[in-house]
């Protein structure tokens, strides 16, 4: 227990500084602010689907998924975000589940374009059936709820809202991983045919990571179009898809931490180079390389390989660096 | 034979124009140690896999406890009691030794999301981390379980992939090659524990090229050649047997 006392002194700092950051940022920061706890449940979501070593192209379009269940039953049927929330998160996970059939015929190349596809045909549903879901232009007119007096439209209280909310799902997505479910997807990903060989059913596994991570991101959707306002499917498209694989493969996708740092880290860096204007991309670019190649393990991987250095190597020696 | 736990029957396995099976019965006891031999490309792996579930015969039927086998998954034959071991070393190599027999113990130990995301299933899981260091124990692993798979020396590696099948509570197990690349102190050790497996009341069917290792350990041996039955009978029938000895030597003997 003693030994544990750093840990909860580091915690209660975390929470503190996150807390209270919104007081010392712009309006236009704490915009990008809560954007950016959504996209940590975006990562996170992710990083359970590839527990599996499924990477797939589809979790920007369940996001859309998510949006587009809370839009429509906002507009719709006049329901709160205390209900939209969870729909979104239980519309997504269904259509993941359908999904599963033909997506789990397929692995590694095959599901990814797999995915990809499948995610394209959602989007052209957008586009395309105007009614309901507005085409190219989307739809929009999306509260967010209004509590007490406490008016969520404000960023403020907006992002304390998504915190709860987000750190809830981190919570439950944590415990998913350290409990005998998360080995066991492990299992699935390093040897599938061993894990078949005690008995565990490879393809529900998989299912059941690529459903729980695509109710999250549902979730995660729902979160973004309830402080936006609007929605159109440009906002889910593979361009987005690719922030969410950048993300996770600079920070490190062997712990539960690494996606979080990326999604954290690359913000900061994008927006600290907002004054550089048109050199922007190539700059972003540049970094991304210069990470892959001298940090191929990601962000993550820092805090062991300062270690080693300092201790001349000898936490290589106890498996430090090769670990999770 | 009386009380078999696994017939073959007539089990035939084409890959494309290729018989890599071809009408194949033989049937093994309860509880004895059966030797599965012949040279290489005779079809033991493959008649291995058919069993576990990871290939499907063509023609024939395998049963196990009389109930008929072929055609399910391997997940399903091994949900009833019938767990393979792998040629060379299949671990998760980047577990510790602990948690690769303890994903060994799937079958008894599976929880469900919820009860994951609130903790419930305490006694279950403990119960999983006893079967795990009972395994260790007797598998002499206990003083290593908490190094990475990957780090340990061949005879303990071969040693853990035992354990993780052992901790599945199988009734029978396929070894494929467990004594393959060892050295003749390791051997010893190996027949050793593969006694005792089976001195624990399961059924081994042992797929091996060590000769040694096949003479001491199995009471009965089946030859398989070019995909299909060459011999059958005691170590010292099947060292005598003409046939056995041709399909060997390539017929120059």
């Amino acid at each position: 227990m003693k030994e544990n006392w750093p840990k909860i002194v580091g915690f209660l700092l975390l929470l503190a500084a996150v807390l209270a950051v919104p007081h010392f940022l712009q309006f236009h920061h704490q915009d990008l602010l809560i954007f950016l706890v959504i996209n940590v449940l975006v990562v996170t979501s992710y990083r359970l689907v590839t527990l599996t070593g499924e990477w797939s192209l589809i979790h920007a379009v369940m996001m859309g998924v998510g949006g587009y269940t809370a839009t429509l039953l906002f507009r719709g049927f006049e329901l709160g975000m205390w209900f939209t929330l969870p729909l979104a998160g239980l519309v997504a996970a269904a259509i993941a589940a359908l999904l599963c059939f033909p997506l789990f015929r397929m692995t590694q190349f095959y599901f990814l374009i797999g995915s990809f596809a499948a995610g394209e045909a959602i989007r052209l549903c957008w586009i395309e059936f105007i009614i309901p879901f507005g085409g190219t232009g989307g739809l929009s007119g999306v509260e967010p709820p209004f509590v007490f007096d406490i008016d969520f439209l404000e960023p403020i209280p907006y992002y304390y809202l998504t915190l709860a909310i987000v750190g809830l799902c981190l919570l439950i997505l944590y415990r998913i991983e350290n409990s005998r479910i998360g080995l066991t997807l492990h299992s699935v990903h390093w040897k599938a045919p061993l894990a078949e060989s005690v008995g565990v059913d490879t393809w529900r596994y998989r299912a059941l990571a690529f459903i729980v991570g695509s109710f999250f991101v549902g979730v995660a959707g729902g979160l973004k179009v309830h402080y936006l306002g609007t929605i159109n499917p440009n906002q889910f498209g593979i361009g987005f898809m690719v922030f969410i694989l950048i993300w996770v493969i600079v920070g490190g996708y062997n712990r539960f931490y690494g996606p979080i740092l990326g999604v954290v880290v690359l913000t900061l860096f994008d927006e600290s180079i907002r004054q550089f204007e048109e050199f922007r991309p190539a700059i972003y670019g540049a970094v991304l390389i210069l990470s892959i190649l001298f940090l191929p393990k990601g962000l993550e991987s820092i805090p062991a390989r300062l270690r080693s250095w300092a201790g001349g190597g000898s936490d290589r020696e106890k498996g430090k660096l090769t670990d999770g | 034979m009386d009380n078999p736990i696994l017939e073959i029957d007539s089990v035939t396995k084409r890959f494309g124009g290729l018989t890599a099976l071809n009408e194949v019965n033989f049937s093994v006891k309860a509880g004895e140690i059966r030797g599965l031999i012949g040279p290489n490309g005779a079809g033991k792996s493959t008649m291995f896999k058919n069993i576990a579930g990871f290939y499907t015969p063509t023609s024939g039927d395998i049963r196990y406890q009389g109930r008929s086998i072929s055609g399910l998954k391997p997940h399903s034959i091994a949900e009833m009691g019938i767990v393979r071991t792998f040629q060379e070393t299949t671990l998760f190599q980047e577990l510790t030794v602990f948690e690769n027999v303890l994903v060994g113990c799937h079958k008894h130990a599976r929880i469900n999301l919820f009860a994951a995301i609130f903790g419930l299933d305490r006694a279950r899981q403990t119960a999983a981390a006893q079967k795990v260091e009972e395994v260790l124990e007797f598998m002499g692993l206990a003083d290593r379980r908490h190094q990475l798979a990957a780090e340990l020396p061949l005879g303990s590696q071969r040693a853990l992939a035992i354990a993780i099948a052992l901790a599945s509570e199988p009734k029978l197990m396929l070894m494929d090659e467990p004594f393959a690349g060892m050295n003749p102190e390791e051997t010893n050790h190996m027949m050793d524990l593969t006694r005792r497996v089976q001195e624990s009341g399961i059924t081994i069917v042992l797929v091996e090229h060590d000769m040694k290792a096949v003479m001491g350990l199995c009471g009965y041996l089946t030859v398989l050649n070019f995909g299909q039955l060459l011999a059958e009978g005691t170590p010292e029938e099947v060292r005598n047997d003409k046939r056995v000895i041709d399909a060997y030597l390539g017929g120059a003997a």
